[in-house]
This record gives C-alpha cells, structure tokens and sequence, in this order.
C-alpha cells in the first residue's frame, strides 16, 4: 500500500493504546502514513495525529501489543494513506486493511489515491434520482433507495440487520448500467463472517462484488479504515469508471467504538457517552462520500448498518447518523418477536429522497401514492390498536377493525418475506394493494379512482393475491 | 474596510493537530489576521496568539504540513469582496465561488479572478462632499435586481470623479472619493458588523407563506428565530420553503456542516420557481453559502459570519434581508473542536464558555436598520438547531434560546405521525406576535389576534383532553368536550399541516390562510350551536368533515373562493343535522 519507504526512526518514546510517539522526527507531516517495523521484523501501518515540533504522534492500526520502545523502527512515506484502485478489486475478499484473505495474489490497481478521499464540490452534484431494487418490499415499496442516497438500517443486537444486509448485497440490481456492490465488515464474528461470505458467494464469483471483513477478534482500530479503503475503491468504480455501486458497512457503531477508543487514548474532552465532539464530521467524512456527480454517469449509494446499544435511538452512532443521512430504516425488537422478517418498522422508517427515485419510468405511476396511502393507514392503525387497548376489540367501530385487518394483512403478505426471496417491483407493489381493498373504498383519496376500482374488482374476498 | 495589505509576516509551523495549526516567528500578528500555510498557502486564520506562539485554525485539508513549513501574513483579518456578481451563485464558507471550482475541492491558493463585467449606471453629482453610504450609482442584476453601488464604509470625501455609463468589472475604479479609487466591489472583514446609522428602522411583516408560522409564531422583519428538532423533524424543508417563499428582498442561504444533496435540491427548486413578485427566478435573489459537512471543519465556523456580512452589504443598500442558516449546532461544533484542540478550559458538554456570548454576538447582527446612506434595511436570522438525542436543553439549544426573539420548535413526535411542518405548539413562541396582532389590525385585519388565540385555544385544550383520553376513552368524554378534540383536529389537520411537495399548497398567500383559519373556526362554532340545539351528538359525529381537512389542497395558493365553496356546503350540511 506503501509507495516509497525514505528515512527510518527509531526513537520511539511512549506507547500507550493504540498510539506510539517518537521523537527527533523531521519534515514529517500531519496525516501522514507509516509504517511500523517491530524487532520481529513484523509490520504494521499508522498515521500521524499530531506532530509539534520533532515529536510525531502515529495511532497504530493493528495496536501497540507487542511493541517495545527500543528495537521499533518508523517510517513515514510523506503522503496521506493511500489505495491502490481499479476493477482488480472486483470479486475480491479482503481484511479490514485491504490484504487479500482469499487466497488470491496481492491486488495492484491502477493508481494510488487517498483512503481520507477529497470532499465533494456540492455545487457539483446532481441530485440522486432513480431506484435500486434490493428485491425485498417493505424497502422498495416504502422506503425506496435512491441511486447516490444514504440510508442507514437502525437496529438492534440480536436483530437479523446481516442477514438483510447481505441478502440486499445479494440481490439489489439496477434497471441499466453496470452495478457492483462494496460490502465492509466492521467487528462481526467469525460466524457472521462466514455467513455472510457464503450468502455473498454467488456475486462475489460473478466479479460484481468486493467483500472486506474485520471481525472482532481482528484490531480494533483496524475498523477505523476499513471503511475509507472501501469507500475509495468505491469512488473510483463509480466516478471514474461510471458504475452504480452499493456500499454497505456493518456495523458503524463498532467503526464508532474505535474511534472513541483512539479520542480515548489521546486524552480527548469526551462527549456524549465517551465519544469525540468530532464524530459527527467524523462520520460526515464518510457518508458524505456519495451522490451523483454532474461528470459521471455512475452513482454510489451508501447503506451502512448500526446497532443502537440498548435500542435507544438518541445514542450517539445513531443519533449523528440520522443528522448526516438521508432517511433510515428501522428494524424492531416488536416485529422480530412476532416472527416478521425484515423486522421493518414502516412507521419509523423514511426514504427522504424517494420522491426523486419513483415513478412512471422509474418504478411505477402508483408507486407514490400506495406508498402514501399505506403510511396515512398505517398511523390509522396504530391509532386504533392503541384504542383497541382500551376499549377492546369488540368496541370498535366496523371502520376500524378494518385497519387492524389491513395492518396484520400488509405484515404477512407485503413486509413480511423469505430470506433469499427477490420480489420485483410489480409484486410489491400489487402486495400493498392486496392489503389496501381490505379498507373502506371511501378512505382510500390518495390512490386513483380508477386504479382502485379496478384492484376492487379483483380482489378475492379472502384477501389472496389481487395481481392482474 | 480593508486598506492597502500591511507589511508582510513569515513564521514557521511548530505544531499541526488536524485544523490547528502552531505558528512561531510571526511577529505582532494580530487576532483573526489570515494566514497561508504551507506551500500551498493553505487559508487560515489567527484565532489566539500565545507569547510567541500564534494558532491558526486552516480553512482546508492540512494533511502533509509538518513543522518548519513556511507561513505568512499580510496583516489583514479574514475579508470578503463584496460586490455584484453573489446573487444566484454557490460559494465555499470564506466565499470563494464553488460554481467554478472543481469537482473536488482540492485544498491550496485558490484563483478567483473573475471576468464578469457589470453595466453600471452613475447617479451622483461630481464636486460633491458624499459620505459612507451615499449613492453612487446602480447595477442591474438578473431580471431586475438593483443593486445600489454606494460610497464604502470609512470612505468619504469629496466626489472628484464618477464614471459616465460604462461596462465594469468588478475591481476596476468607477468613481474617486477623496483619495481613494472607488470600484463595484470591496473588501470587508466578516466578523466585524457593517456599520449603520441607527438601530431603529420601523419593522415590516416578513410573510413566509408557511401557515403555521404566519398565523401562530409570525416573525418580524429585522427578528431572529432558532429552529430547533431532531434529525429528520424537518428544519431543512422549513428553512427552505422560507427561503423559496418568504418576501424578502435578498436571501443568504448557509449550508454549515450539512448535506451536500441537499444544497443541490435546493439550488435545482430556486432556479426553476419563480418569484411571484418579479418573474424571476427564485435564485436570482439568493446567494448560497455551502460548507457541507465533508468540507473541512473549521470553514464551517466562518460560513456563519460571511453569510451575515453578505446579508449586512445588501441591508445598506436598503433591502430586507433574510439569512438561513442551516446548521448552527455544527458551527457550535467548530468552537468545540478548535477549544479541545486547543486544550481550553471545556465548560457545558466540552464546549467553551465562549458560547453564549458567541451565539448572542451572531444574533445581534439581526436587526432593523437605517443605513448610513439614510434608508431602511433589515437582516433576519433563522438558525436551525440540531440537539443532540433531541434534547432541547443542551447548550447550543438552550443558550440560543435567551438570545432570539421566536423559536419553532419541531416535534419528533408530530414529524413521526407525519403530521409536517412539526412546529410543536407547546414549545414554540413568538415574541413579535403581539406587534404583528396590531399591526395586521391597522391593515384592516382586526381579529387577526382573536382568531390566533382561538386556534392556540383549541390546541392547548385538546392536549389537555387527549391525557384524558388516554385514561377514560373518548367515549368517557362529555359531548362538547369530543367536539373540541374533533375541532383541533382540524386546526391541525386543515390550516397547520402544509405539504412541502404539494404542488398547491407548498406555498400559502394570506388570503387564504386567513379562510383556511376562518373556516376551521366556522365549523367549529356551527358544531357547537348544534349541540346546542340539542342535536345528538353521535349524529353530528357522523358528518363526514374530510373535506374540510383537504381543503388546503383544494385550489392554488392563492385561491380564496375554493375554501369558502367547501366552508359553505360544510356549514350547510352541519344546519341539516337534527
Ligand atoms: N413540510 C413538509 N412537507 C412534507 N414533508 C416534510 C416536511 N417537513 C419534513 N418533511 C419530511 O421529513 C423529511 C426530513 O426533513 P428535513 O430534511 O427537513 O429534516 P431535518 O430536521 O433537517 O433533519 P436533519 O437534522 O437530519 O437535517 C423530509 O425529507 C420529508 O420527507
Ligand atoms: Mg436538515
């Protein structure tokens, strides 16, 4: 990863955490990469946080285990950390460094570029339109992903957010263009790991997929770069190379775990919870590095996937990332115990950007208006549960138990579906009307009259499948 | 004003921590005199001075610099040119225009020679003694912007020369006054406040066309407002239909620390909508200010202060002037982060003790003004608040609060039930709400006040009855109690809720956001006669008022007659109820 190895130093003055100090440095600059020679001739890789005067201050990616003061040697290369980029990247499993672990030869791009990346002219932006189908409904049909939108997937440990994660990296597609997907592995267990290689398996051998794994037993500040590798080649396959390319990152709050555990071993004022003040443009760094750009036909799409310690959404990985994101899909502990899969909160859960990416042409006319009409009866639903609690079933208006049909109906038949199962479009979208004629006609304003009469008309009454 | 730059300063980098930087050799640098960096000649600015120690924080990606690199300083604090050619454009957080810049914002000496000529027309008497403020001449901007060239602050003499009619550049001389060569454009230091003559110019009404703010929590031209929510409560659509809609003058629109997709939605709409008023475009009467959260941090902190001296330059030419600034919690963010780095002393939650006094200085540069020049001009500030957790009592959300004349607060709740914009009735206020009561009155509009009580009124009832409900069940409610749940209702249903993307309503004109509020309360009335003509209840119930609640979206923003048709049959309808 390194171009040019100049001077060596070997005044290593203080180790502590994951940062070592050295001393009588010169010309060294901030964010700059080293490489660290261990008396054992093993290697590792840092960067500069702080240089004041001859002392430098490099955080060591693979941590400090092992390394003694006398007999380590530093190098630093004179240029921010840099990746090779290029499509030789293409069908790869690597590392949370970017080291192949596939049993394939080491990967040289075309050219070095920095892993930080160069902040986005937004005056040069083009506004993300049209979808990517990730084949499962609930997102398609409610909270549309948009090409060069970011959307996170809140949830919770114990919740199955891998298994979605990887069965959209498995399926999405897109209506034209090359699409390829970079999906990084932050702080999963080896389990996990292995799943999610196998679910993978099929892409990844059809070159459209890159796979980069940090699991937890893997260093802990690795996971601070694991995603500005993937992210790099990202840019690169989408901008230079024009493709539409999904990244997602599981888990960001084990990505947020190292960097307070590097804020940490800086003596750093913590904030929330332990966390940097900086996370937030920390974070920003990363999802920012998505959108359309008006000089290439290619887009990256950002999903990265977080667990909300204790399920609590105000907690700082989520909380930030709601501020920097476009929308976010919310998994529940509710759904999952009524054995829903995904256990998708529609309630929760908002694409912000997907009036832009749906439509005649795009999806489909209706698309907009059912997605309307189901959020409208949805909070009508839950309205009525929460009376149902009070005055019971039986106390209900007929109008209402409608709703409670209509909600049970778009868990079963819309929301809920198999784990390797790919629903077009179409289908989605029929499912959600299947579940809308359960409700009175005279409620439904927002859909077209004739398109309504027409799913009435085909509706069997035992709320099967209204497809025409 | 800046004058010729002083005398040149070399020092060296001692230190670089990310965006702060450690200078030593600069001798008598002053506070907020800009630095370059490097040689590169990264943009930075002093921001304390430490015996022979100086610390700048960089406007840009300082990856490399190490210590011994060079840096100087020509002795002038952070300043921008302001001049024709900033309405309808996008520039960096120091204004430098992002629209001819590259796709990626590379860091270094950035070139903005810029070639654009301007026809300026003179209107002023040679031979006379004009000071700062007076009128030299105009520029035509856009459709018919006009863009009043005035003698500089801290320029004045006599007039001894004045360009006839002619096509100028920005910087070439187009009149001399006293000593000094007078040009379209000039520098200014941004965190220094324009001078004006006095603080006391007569305010206007700054209609937003957003019903909820216009008829419960209106605003003043020349007030501040903070607009507080957690992430997703919708500050950034309000601030926009503001910025789209509001009359206003001129917009200064700052995008600090936020998303780069959303600048460019918002840029797309204001080239597209047309301003009812001139038939131009939207855009033509905004300049953007996008420092995106990706771009380097500590810009984010200078974007505010830009935004306000650009919104300043066009207060003295006499217009009304609105800034948005979207979002002040990440320039917060930037003090936080230039404190810690600068081990100060944290006070709340790591933020320096500075902070209240920061957020009050930005605040005050809102006001209503009479111009050096002798006319009236104002700047408005509309902040948003990003609290972390949604927790309205952290520091940037509760010191801002003491500083600002309305808050509208979004409700997580009230954006969750999709219920939009979420201005929440309980945690919002206006303070020039009673001003705005008699001056609507002296329009002519004298139950502007009684009908805002009402609709408060209803609101604050129906919370009170809704913890009942949740205890007893409607049904456990008193008659004319289920028929104020079912009123407010339709206050928020009919006239609060507003569609940002609705083609007819985005936008209310006040015609009808006065029928809107009128017809809700008509209804509300009638249901109440009914019941107490001893109608039955359940039977009134039964009235199907949707029609009412869609009202809204029945006609154009300005269509009166399509609301009084459905208030009529309603009330029609309610009178054959028996
Ligand atoms: N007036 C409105 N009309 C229609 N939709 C709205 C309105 N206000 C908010 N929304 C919806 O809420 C979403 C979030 O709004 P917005 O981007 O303004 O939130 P925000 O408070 O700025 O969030 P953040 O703090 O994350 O930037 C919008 O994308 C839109 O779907
Ligand atoms: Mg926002």
């Amino acid at each position: 990863m390194i171009d040019s190895i100049p001077i060596e130093y070997t005044g290593a003055r203080s180790a502590d955490g994951p940062l070592l100090v050295i001393e009588h440095v010169t010309g060294v600059g901030w964010d700059e990469d080293a490489v660290i020679t261990l008396a054992s001739g093993e290697r590792r890789h840092g960067v500069v946080l702080d240089v004041n005067d001859d002392l430098a201050v490099v955080q060591v990616f693979e941590g400090t285990s092992g390394i003694s003061l006398s007999g380590t040697r530093v190098a630093f290369s004179g240029s921010p950390m840099r990746v090779s980029v290029g499509a030789q990247w293409l069908g790869r499993v690597c590392n949370g460094r970017g080291d192949p672990i596939d049993g394939g030869p080491p990967i040289h791009g075309d050219r070095l570029v920095a892993v930080n990346g160069v902040p986005i002219n937004p005056a040069a932006r083009e506004l993300p339109r049209d979808p990517i189908i990730t084949g499962i409904s609930a997102i398609d049909g409610l909270t549309t992903l948009v090409r060069g939108q970011k959307l996170p997937i809140f949830s919770v440990g114990g919740l199955p957010h891998l298994e979605l994660a990887a069965q959209i990296a498995a399926q999405a597609r897109v209506a034209d263009g090359a699409f390829q997907i970079v999906f990084a592995a932050m702080g999963v267990t080896h389990a996990d790991a292995e799943a999610t290689r196998d679910a993978l398996e099929e892409r990844s051998q059809s070159g459209d997929l890159i796979l980069f794994i940090n699991t937890a037993s893997d260093p802990v500040i690795e996971r601070v770069l694991t995603p500005r590798i993937a992210l790099t080649v990202a840019e690169h396959l989408a901008f230079e190379r024009g493709g539409h390319v999904l990244v997602l990152m599981c888990d960001m709050t084990s990505y947020a775990e190292a960097v307070r555990e590097v804020s940490a071993a800086r003596g750093e004022v913590p904030g929330r919870q332990g966390y940097p003040g900086y996370l937030f443009s920390d974070l920003a760094a990363l999802y920012e590095r998505c959108g359309r750009l008006r000089i290439s036909s290619g887009s990256l799409t950002q999903i990265p996937v977080l667990t909300m310690p204790a399920g609590d959404i105000t907690h700082p990985v989520p909380d930030l990332t709601g501020y920097i994101t476009e929308g976010q899909i919310v998994l529940s502990q509710e759904m999952q115990s009524r054995n829903v899969y995904p256990p998708f909160d529609a309630l929760s859960s908002l694409s912000r950007l997907m009036r832009h990416g749906v439509g005649p042409g795009q999806t489909r006319k209706d698309h907009m208006a059912v997605a309307g009409q189901v959020y409208a009866a949805l909070g009508h639903a839950r309205q009525v549960r929460e009376l149902t609690d009070l005055v019971g079933e039986t106390g209900l208006a007929e109008a209402d138990r409608a709703y409670l049909r209509f909600a049970d109906a778009l868990e079963a038949g819309f929301i809920n579906q198999g784990r390797t199962e790919h629903r077009a479009i179409n289908d989605t979208l029929e499912h959600a009307w299947t579940a809308l004629t359960m409700l009175p006609a005279g409620d439904l304003s927002r859909l077209d009259p004739v398109e309504l009469a027409r799913h009435l008309a085909s509706a069997v009454p035992d709320g099967s499948e209204g497809s025409t | 004003m800046s004058s010729a730059p002083a005398d040149l300063r070399m020092g060296k980098v001692r230190r670089v921590n990310g965006p702060v930087v450690d200078v030593v050799g600069l001798n008598g640098v002053a506070m907020f005199d800009v630095v370059a960096i490097g040689d590169a000649g990264l943009a930075g600015e002093i921001v304390s001075i430490d015996g022979d120690v100086a610390t700048a924080q960089v406007y840009e990606y300082d990856g490399s610099v190490s210590p011994g690199d060079p840096v100087t300083s020509h002795g002038e604090a952070l300043s921008v040119t302001l001049g024709p050619g900033l309405l309808g454009r996008v520039f960096d957080g120091i204004l430098r225009p992002l629209d001819a810049k590259d796709v990626w914002l590379a860091s270094g000496r950035a070139s903005d020679a810029s070639d654009m000529s301007w026809h300026f027309t003179p209107d002023a008497t040679v031979g006379e003694k004009v000071a700062p403020g007076a009128l030299l001449g105009r520029v035509t901007e856009g459709v018919r912007f006009e863009h009043l060239i005035l003698v500089p602050p801290e320029v004045d003499g006599v007039l001894s020369w004045l360009s006839p009619e002619v096509d100028a550049s920005a910087h070439q001389p187009i009149a001399r006054v006293g000593a000094v060569d007078v040009s379209l454009s000039h520098r200014w230091p941004v965190r220094r406040p324009r001078p004006a003559r006095a603080r006391d110019g007569e305010p206007r009404l700054l209609r937003t066309g957003q019903r909820v703010l216009d008829l419960l929590y209106p605003i003043l031209c020349g007030s501040s407002a903070s607009v507080p929510g957690g992430f997703g409560t919708g500050k950034t659509l309000l601030q926009q239909q503001i910025a789209k809609w509001c009359d206003a003058d001129v917009i200064v629109y700052v995008g600090c620390g936020e998303r780069g997709n959303e600048m460019i939605d918002v840029l797309e709409d204001l080239a597209r909508l047309r301003d009812p008023r001139t038939g131009g475009a939207l855009r033509e009467r905004t300049v953007c200010i996008a420092n995106t959260s990706n771009m380097p941090v500590m810009a984010r902190e200078a974007s505010i202060y830009t935004g306000v001296a650009v919104a300043e330059y066009f207060r003295d030419m006499g217009y009304d002037v609105v800034v948005i600034a979207d979002s002040t919690s990440r320039w917060a963010e930037a003090l936080r982060e230039f404190a810690s780095r600068t081990n100060q002393l944290p006070a709340e939650e790591g933020y320096p003790a500075t902070l209240g006094s920061a957020l009050a200085a930005f605040y005050e540069r809102a006001g209503n003004f009479t111009t050096l020049g002798g006319n009236r001009g104002s700047v408005t500030i509309i902040g948003a608040v990003s609290p972390p957790g949604g927790d309205l009592t952290e520091p940037v959300t509760a010191q801002t609060r003491r500083f600002v004349r309305c808050v509208w607060s979004l409700d997580r709740d009230l954006a969750y039930a999709r219920h939009y914009p979420a201005v929440s009735w309980n945690e919002s206020f206006s303070r020039d709400a009673e001003r705005v009561g008699l001056m609507r009155s002296e329009d002519g509009d004298t139950a502007w006040a009684e009908r805002r009580a009402l609709a408060l009124a209803l609101l604050a009832e129906s919370e009170r009855l809704e913890s009942l409900v949740e205890l007893v069940g409607a049904a456990a409610l008193p008659d004319r109690q289920r028929s104020t749940l079912r009123s407010a209702k339709l206050v928020r249903e009919a006239v609060l809720q507003q569609d940002a993307t609705s083609a007819d309503d985005a936008y209310c004109g006040e015609a009808k956001q006065k029928a809107l509020l009128e017809m809700v309360l008509a209804v509300h009335r009638a249901l109440i006669e009914r019941l107490e003509a001893g109608v039955d209840a359940q039977r009134l119930e039964q009235v199907d008022l949707s029609r009412v609640s869609s009202a809204r979206e029945s006609g154009g923003p300005d269509d009166v007659a399509a609301v009084t048709a459905v208030r009529d049959s309603v009330l029609a309808l309610l009178k054959t109820v028996t």
